[in-house]
């Protein structure tokens, strides 16, 4: 919007809040676009090329969704590794309390996944990640002719994307966190765990040593 | 001594990784002027069009809502007024001398003005409209079945795309035009409309006639419709990627998401 003395500024309304976001929402770069450049892409703004980015990376996401749900539930993955059992959840005071203080578990404990660690995965895998798929669908109009329920349950196609961003934002702060911590808990071996299985647990004394 | 010698590697590859991260996202804008990274990314149109097709049923209706959904304001987009001497001169005379020309591929070609397209059996449907820059509108579209008009001229068997060729050009004098699959101008939503809300089309709407599409995104919705083409492959018309949006800004032409 233009104010009156002639700048323009970006405003951001929530629920009737009117929040100034010049620079980062609604105005950047010199001109009106939503995102700032450094957080789209491409950073020019052109639709028809952030959509081919998009849509061809929707696909790249299904298509390893599929795999891997299809993966974890024949593996047993899921159940073993991902459900949080009752005792997990009787401890989740003592895991919150050393995340907070960035406390990490060593030894044994390491090696498999802690409550908040198996509570993430099952939100962002089997809540956030369909959501996210079925909100975009939701808003193609051949796929609402196909599937009409999709528009009555969620409730229409602009209340479909509404969800759709929010899932993206939790989908970006999960990212973060986990990326976060994947540095805070040792870079390499955590990479290498995820690519050969392999995870080497310190002995107990330099584990120690790396908490004082 | 080895010990420190993987510290310093350790942090040298830590820092290499930050940076490559960053220089991950600017490399995007690399990878979109290159001239292979696009053309793979449009593998996923063909995908998209493909699964949509197969989970679609070919008659399925979009969903029609009640008068009480119509938006107050439908929002005109793209060209909103022809502007060309001969369009104008149309306006001045209300229309009464626009005819829409079917030929191409078909073993009759027809034409009809508006007054004879208006006698036809019409269909009334509220609508939908879903804009590729995400806002939607629900209007009232009263028009003729674009599948009434083909069984007229019957298309032959080598006609796989229809082309609306349009009275409206471009600030630099390119015509519009779009193109879909014959086979969707027999969905019994497909209508060659002339009116909205019960009033006939105003000129930013797309007067006189204009194709609804109901099952696509705006941009297939060709207004200001002088002619429709029957043809049998994409290529060969203008840009030859099945449209002015499709020619201009690289948007997909199969517009189902």
């Amino acid at each position: 919007m233009k104010t009156e003395s002639g700048e323009m500024r970006g405003i951001t309304t929530i629920l009737d809040h009117k929040f100034d976001t010049t620079g980062v929402l609604g105005y950047s770069d010199g001109r009106g676009r939503a995102f700032p450049a450094w957080a789209t892409i491409p950073s020019a703004k052109v639709l028809a090329m952030g959509r081919q980015w998009h849509l061809f990376f929707a696909w790249l996401l299904v298509i390893n969704g599929l795999f891997f749900t299809a993966y974890a539930l024949i593996s047993r993955h899921a159940t073993r590794d991902l459900a949080p059992t009752s005792k997990d959840l009787r401890g989740i005071g003592k895991v919150v309390k050393d995340h907070i203080v960035l406390r990490h578990p060593t030894g044994e404990e390491a090696k498999r996944y802690n409550v908040l660690q198996k509570l993430a995965y099952v939100v962002i895998l089997f809540v956030v990640a369909p959501l996210i798929i079925l909100m975009g669908l939701t808003m193609s109009p051949p796929i609402d002719t196909a599937f009409p329920w999709l528009l009555t349950i969620f409730g229409g196609r602009q209340a479909a994307r509404t969800i759709h961003f929010i899932a993206c934002f939790t989908f970006v702060g999960f990212i973060v966190v986990h990326a976060v911590e994947v540095i805070l808990t040792g870079y390499f071996n955590n990479i290498r765990s995820m690519v050969t299985g392999w995870f080497v647990v310190k002995p107990e004394h330099e584990g120690a040593s790396h908490e004082a | 001594m080895k010990h420190e010698r993987a510290m310093e590697r350790r942090q040298f590859l830590k820092g290499t990784l930050g940076v490559a991260s960053l220089v991950a996202l600017a490399g995007c804008d690399n990878l979109t002027q290159s001239s292979w990274f696009p053309s793979i990314l449009n593998k996923a149109e063909k995908l998209t069009e493909r699964v949509q097709r197969a989970v679609t049923p070919p008659n399925a209706l979009a969903k029609e809502y009640g008068d009480a959904d119509i938006s107050k304001v439908f929002p005109s987009n793209g060209n909103t007024d022809p502007g060309t001497e001969d369009y104008a001169a149309n306006v001045a005379k209300n229309f009464s001398e626009w005819t829409v020309e079917v030929g191409g591929l078909v073993q009759t070609p027809m034409s009809w003005s508006l007054a004879a397209l208006k006698e036809l059996p019409s269909r009334t449907q509220i609508t939908r409209h879903d804009c590729v820059e995400g806002w939607s509108a629900i209007g009232k579209w009263t028009g003729v079945p674009l599948g009434d008009l083909m069984r007229k001229v019957q298309p032959l068997p080598n006609a796989k795309f229809a082309v609306f060729h349009c009275a409206d050009v471009d600030e630099e004098g390119v015509p519009y035009y779009e193109r879909m699959a014959l086979v969707d101008c027999y969905h019994p939503q497909t209508i060659m409309a002339y009116e909205l809300n019960g009033t006939p089309l105003d000129i930013p709407h797309g007067a006189p006639i204009r194709l609804r599409f109901e099952r696509q995104l705006g941009y297939k919705q060709a207004k200001y419709v002088v002619m429709i083409e029957l043809v049998e492959t994409l290529s060969g018309i203008a840009g030859g990627k099945g449209g002015y949006w499709e020619d201009d800004q690289g948007y997909e032409w199969y517009a189902g998401i």
